[in-house]
């Protein structure tokens, strides 16, 4: 969940300058904006991308009058800010759905970029939107890929549709009578990895375009692309016309600077972003949200929608009560834990909030968070009475060794427990003390 | 086809680019502050690191300023040094068996398709070899090394989905040491360095192999795919961290990508590149040659 925190980190440390200075000068700016290029480029932001960019941010900042009610520093920002937005797309955009169905969305992209995990993911997506959608095994080259497809299909619940080895033009056609034939709604067409640059690969994916309606090209890019993304996406968007992109891998640490670059040549709106190896892992792409996260301003809006997905609010009442009488105790800690794994885990949570990204004191690190972890930690809380999770202070010796037992865990392990709950009721009055999630300037 | 023809016409797009570039930069009739703000550009769009790029031009501009130098074509032999000299120990590299080599990486950068064209040259090399499948996570990842241990016509050892990826080691190193296998390549499941969990799965793997095996040459190889950009420096020093890195299998040099992190990564980390993957046949496995490298990147 670590998106952009190292170029949110970096402008939030030159806006820092600048608010310290009070007043903003043409060179300050040519100054900021130098460090905003130098960020941008280490966040693989393709430079001919970068160079526009700042040029056109460059001149509204210059020639614009301050605002009364802003900052020097909050108004290069909202000019900062204006432009990413503008760059990586305004709205949210939904898959195209055709009036004669099925509906069919065609995968493309380099090897390795996520296409067929994609698949199943997107597959479970649209059916728990109630479509049905059939998946189709046209990577006919890599070994075992249909193999994957297949498994990726079961997990998902969803039917696939495949011919072994044979010619990946013909076996879309069939695949989409098999679709008309028996009520699917949505076909989604699973196709190899492929280099841009190889004419025979990309002339098949034209030829599949010819044969069958394609209502939606889906070009899957791995997020950690580097200045090579402008030339894959301007190739596959020239031959292809692609509709939509989608980001893979955005759970690393890669600051994902290819995105911006490969809106910028394409014009084609992110649709979804994935974030990680289970087949829930798929959001829709907010290029307003994103901009907002660069920035170091939180990304507030997905944060609410994910805790209103997790948490009820009557919970979520209750919770903030304990915290505010500190009476929290291991019973509600379980419980937390629970509702933290809907939310995406601790740290992605933290790092959603705003100010977050700059708080060194508030890190967690990914060891606190391990599922295998949660598990021992549930573990062991349901190995004390009712009594000790109301009042651990009472664990003395002994009770620690049953506890231990019980859960098969060691007492290291029930110690090492008790001062995170400790730890985690202090965190909780940190947080409190910071007045709520005041934006960070 | 030979190494440098192979590697050459691998790298060929590459250099059509940036040479393309770079002819047009030496094209102008004056070197003036320019000519090194745009050979900076150049640099920096091959994925070379901001600072190493700025690294490479500010020692260049220099030496040529206090040189007075004035040909162009005495700038350009200049920078080619200057970019040797970030690859120093980059080509450092020699296997000695009995050995076990574990590939490593973040997913979908090429591991699988990496381990079956070194195992061919590895048996071209008059080695024998086993392959242990320890992707036990991705789904079919076993039957496609199993596919490419055919093609490559080596031994596999593999166990169900969701079996212990470290058992999957204990098992081949046992059926290595038995057999006296020279080379044991270990195929790990992809995983972003940012998962504890997952690098705490590979320590273990780690550690099962230098205690079951402790005279065995143990090499770890992070496999980079050279699409990627600053993100590879990351992957390095996590894994690194985590296992210690012996190497790198940079994978996917047939595309229009130019891989110019890995100077990066040897100038500021000092990891050396072992191999280099230029396709998607059996035989797409070469050796990394610095000295090819630089002169298919910058074209002549």
């Amino acid at each position: 969940m670590a998106l952009f925190s190292g170029l949110s980190e970096k402008l939030n440390h030159i806006f820092s300058k600048i608010t310290k200075r009070g007043k903003l000068t043409e060179l300050e700016i040519k100054q900021a904006m130098r460090e905003v290029r130098i960020a941008l480029l280490e966040a693989d932001v393709n430079i001919a991308v970068a160079k526009d960019f700042i040029n056109k941010v460059s001149e509204k900042a210059v020639g614009q009058e301050i605002l009364k009610s802003l900052s020097p520093a909050q108004q290069v920002v909202k000019i900062v800010n204006e432009e990413l937005t503008a760059l990586m797309g305004s709205t949210n955009s939904k898959l195209n759905v055709s009036s004669n169905p099925p509906t069919v969305i065609m995968m493309c992209g380099l090897q390795g970029a996520g296409k067929t995990t994609l698949c199943g993911k997107l597959a479970l997506h649209l059916k728990k939107q109630g479509k049905k959608p059939l998946l189709v095994a046209c990577d006919v080259y890599r070994p075992a890929a249909i193999g994957q497809l297949k498994i990726v299909g079961e997990k998902a619940g969803v039917e696939v549709f495949e011919k072994g080895q044979g010619n990946p033009v013909k076996i879309a056609e069939s695949g989409i009578e098999h679709a008309k034939k028996f009520g699917f709604d949505t076909v989604i067409v699973d196709t190899a990895g492929r280099l841009h640059i190889d004419e025979a690969l990309m002339q098949e994916l034209e030829n599949i375009t010819k044969t069958i309606r394609v209502d939606e090209i889906l070009l899957t890019v791995d997020s950690m692309t580097g200045q090579d993304a402008v030339n894959v996406a301007k190739t596959f968007n020239e031959r292809l016309e692609v509709t939509g992109v989608v980001l893979t891998k955005l759970d690393g640490d890669t600051r994902g600077g290819a995105c911006l670059s490969i809106k910028a040549v394409t014009g084609k709106p992110i649709k979804f972003s994935s974030i990680g190896e289970k087949l829930t892992d798929l959001e829709p792409f907010y290029p307003d949200r994103m901009a907002s996260r660069i920035l170091g301003m939180g990304d507030v809006l997905s944060l609410i929608e994910k805790a209103q997905q997790a948490v009820t609010e009557e919970q979520a009442i209750k919770l903030e009560k304990k915290f505010k009488e500190n009476s929290f105790t291991l019973e509600d800690y379980i419980e937390q834990f629970a509702m933290l794994k809907k939310m995406g885990g601790a740290k992605g949570l933290l790092e959603m909030l705003p100010g977050m990204g700059m708080s060194s004191k508030l890190k967690i690190s990914d060891a606190d968070i391990d599922e295998k972890k949660i598990e021992r930690t549930k573990a062991i809380i349901l190995s004390m009475t009712q009594k000790e999770r109301r009042e651990p202070s009472i664990l003395n010796y002994s009770r620690k060794m049953r506890i231990a037992k019980g859960s098969g865990t060691t007492i290291q392990e029930v110690n090492q427990l008790l001062k995170q709950f400790e730890q985690t009721k202090q965190m909780m009055k940190m947080m409190k003390g910071k007045r709520g999630f005041r934006l960070p300037f | 086809m030979g190494f440098f023809s192979k590697l050459f016409s691998a790298l060929k797009k590459t250099k059509d680019g940036l040479a393309e570039k770079l002819r047009g930069l030496f094209s102008r009739d004056k070197i003036g502050e320019d000519f090194y703000d745009d050979l900076l550009d150049i640099l920096i769009s091959s994925d070379i690191s901001v600072s190493t790029a700025d690294e490479i031009v500010e020692n260049l501009r220099d030496r040529m300023i206090s040189e007075r130098v004035k040909d162009k074509n005495y700038v350009l032999s200049e920078l080619k040094e200057e970019l040797k000299a970030c690859l120093d120990m980059a080509d450092d590299f020699e296997l000695e068996t009995p050995a076990v080599i574990m590939v490593i990486g973040v997913n979908g950068v090429g591991k699988t398709t990496s381990i079956g064209k070194l195992a061919r040259y590895l048996t071209d090399n008059k080695k024998s070899v086993t392959i242990a499948a320890a992707d036990t996570f991705r789904a079919a990842a076993s039957d496609q090394l199993e596919i490419w241990a055919d093609r490559a016509k080596v031994r596999i050892v593999k166990s169900s989905e969701g079996s212990d990826p470290s058992a999957v080691v204990f098992d081949a190193i046992s059926s290595v040491k038995a057999k006296g296998t020279d080379v044991l390549i270990i195929d790990t499941a992809g995983r972003l360095h940012t998962k504890s969990n997952l690098m705490e799965e590979l320590k273990k793997m780690s550690r099962v192999v230098e205690r079951e095996y402790p005279n065995a040459n143990f090499y770890k190889f992070i496999a980079l795919d050279a699409t990627t950009g600053q993100n590879a420096l990351s992957q390095v020093e996590v894994f690194d961290e985590a296992v210690g890195i012996d190497g790198i299998i940079l994978t996917k040099l047939d595309g229009t990508a130019k891989g110019g992190f890995v100077i990066s990564l040897c100038n500021e980390l000092q990891v050396p590149v072992a191999f280099v993957g230029t396709g998607e046949k059996l035989d797409d496995i070469e050796l990394f040659d610095k000295d090819s490298f630089i002169e298919g990147i910058l074209g002549e």
